[in-house]
């Protein structure tokens, strides 16, 4: 009985939980139009999510095109398909590694940022001092970083994927001699703008939206203790990397499911 | 011609939860051009009968009336209207880190209005003028001290000229000069502005000294008396004599309710020496 109780209770605390959440995103979604007329505070947002996020999206894309393609060499050699290597280190990263890996690193730069800055704002009064003098915190500070955060994701994927691209450019052609002929022109006539690259770009937009909406819900319902903080900046991390690893099987699923 | 009581709890009951109220059944009324202040110990419901009136919470029975109009925390027009009509100063200022001293006194003016930044910037020189922290304006927050937030707090609170001010704590952790000078600028700026004031406190001296009526609540969000300051010195209430004089023990005892002490280390009454 007591188990039957637990799991009534579990069950029924996490329908609430998420719908608690959802009605979160459509007063956020309300608050975007409002946030939209004054966009020098987007700007704000853009710059703060988005160029400081820079140095370690930029980094982390060279390094994962250095090992892309020493590893994808060291495979396709033994079968005489090192010429296929600039296609399939483009497609890997344009397709899935740019938008997924860079979601994973902003939810753990980026996310965890806007979760302790709303945490701390609620903590010391600052969203309780703009509700009483009549400003809305949801237009004034969620919907700017909300909108911020959708704008720069898919930016520092593109950026992820180019500087990952460079990377293998190195490895592949000027460390081991691939032909660089051939590792440009195979990606010119293979690589389909909409298809890959703006089926990339779509997925980097949806992870952006979830993964802003995740670290805002996180910090503005934190408990307001040094703890409680601490507690959603990683609940951030947890829940916004499953979001996005989850919803890119299903849409690599959508976009990629015919040959 | 307006009602002389700018606000009136009647019979208000609230808890976050219903099981547990934290104000109880509570009926007052706060005139207009006074300064009122509430008194009371930690947890007896001060600031929640702020935001009550502020209409952060909904009662859970009775109810709040602004300036003849009760308010109802759904009616998100009517609730930031009257907000637009009131300033609050929060127990720590919660001022915006981000900012500089003058960006959060000019933060309400340039969000709420649509003055041209010349004008701005007068009027937000001047509200630091009134706190005395005029040559302050370009600091950062970070750099001020606890009095100096404090005083910055109030001036982002005036810098609309609302109708009613609220105060939550403003005196507490001040040194004995910055409670001096809060004291003398919540009086002053409610006489200067026709203003009314609410102070929410536990400073018993400087309230004497400031307010025109004092109003004292106890633990489990009851109103024990209300009167002029004179009235409540005079008050010959056990509980009014224990919280005006500072007593230890009284009707408000020191001990939380616990078990028997004997009984919490395992000993029996009985052999007890």
């Amino acid at each position: 009985m007591n188990i039957v109780v637990l799991l009534g209770a579990r069950t029924l605390g996490l329908l609430r939980g998420w719908g608690h959440a959802a009605f979160f995103v459509l007063e956020l979604l309300r608050a975007v139009p409002a946030s939209l007329r004054r966009f020098g505070l987007v700007v704000t947002q853009i710059h703060a999510i988005g160029n400081r996020s820079l140095v370690i999206i930029l980094a982390s894309g060279l390094a994962v095109g250095f090992v892309l393609a020493l590893q994808m060499y060291y495979a396709l050699v033994a079968y005489g398909a090192a010429e296929s290597l600039g296609l399939i280190v483009n497609l890997a990263l344009v397709r899935e590694l740019g938008p997924v890996v860079t979601a994973l690193l902003f939810a753990g730069r980026a996310g965890t940022s806007l979760t302790a800055e709303i945490g701390l704002m609620k903590a010391g009064e600052q969203l309780a001092a703009m509700e009483l003098m009549a400003i809305d915190p949801k237009v004034r500070v969620l919907a700017p970083r909300f909108l911020g955060g959708i704008i720069a994701m898919p930016i520092l994927a593109v950026l992820f994927s180019a500087v990952g691209i460079l990377g293998a450019y190195v490895v592949a052609v000027l460390l081991i001699g691939v032909d660089a002929g051939n590792f440009w022109s195979i990606m010119q006539s293979k690589v389909d703008i909409w298809r890959d690259v703006g089926n990339g770009v779509l997925k980097s937009v949806v992870f952006g939206l979830a993964c802003t909406c995740v670290a805002l819900y996180q910090g503005f319902e934190t408990e307001a203790t040094p703890e409680g903080v601490a507690y959603a900046t990683t609940r951030t991390v947890v829940i916004a990397s499953l979001w996005v690893l989850g919803m890119d099987f299903i849409l690599t699923a959508l976009m990629f499911s015919t040959p | 011609m307006k009602p002389d009581k700018l606000i009136e709890i009647d019979h208000v009951t609230f808890g976050y939860d219903a099981s547990r109220p934290i104000l109880n059944d509570v009926s007052l009324s706060f005139r207009r051009g006074q300064v009122t202040a509430i008194l009371g110990g930690s947890g007896c419901g001060k600031t929640t009968l702020l935001r009550l009136i502020g209409g952060v919470h909904a009662a859970n029975k009775g109810r709040v009336v602004f300036d003849g109009v009760p308010v109802n925390v759904r009616d998100k027009a009517q609730i930031y209207g009257i907000r637009r009509r009131l300033g609050m100063l929060f127990q720590f200022g919660a001022l915006f880190t981000d900012l500089t001293v003058f960006d959060n006194v000019a933060f309400p003016l340039r969000e709420m209005t649509d003055l041209p930044e010349s004008l701005i910037r007068d009027i937000t020189l001047l509200k630091l003028n009134a706190v005395g922290l005029r040559g302050a304006a370009g600091l950062r927050i970070s750099e001020v001290s606890g009095g100096m937030a404090r005083r910055i707090a109030l001036a982002r609170a005036i810098a609309l000229d609302p109708e009613l001010i609220m105060y939550d704590e403003p005196f507490a952790g001040l040194d004995l000069i910055s409670m001096g000078v809060a004291a003398k600028l919540i009086r002053t700026l409610n006489d200067v502005t026709g203003a009314t004031s609410l102070v929410v406190s536990h400073d018993v001296p400087e309230c004497m000294a400031i307010s025109d009526h004092i109003v004292l609540m106890a633990a489990g969000g009851r109103v024990v008396a209300q009167g002029t300051p004179s009235e409540l010195m005079a008050s010959m209430d056990p509980e009014v004599r224990q919280f005006v004089r500072g007593e230890p023990d009284g009707p408000v005892k020191f001990h939380y309710p616990a078990p028997e002490l004997a009984a919490d280390f395992g000993l029996r009454p009985e052999v007890r020496p």
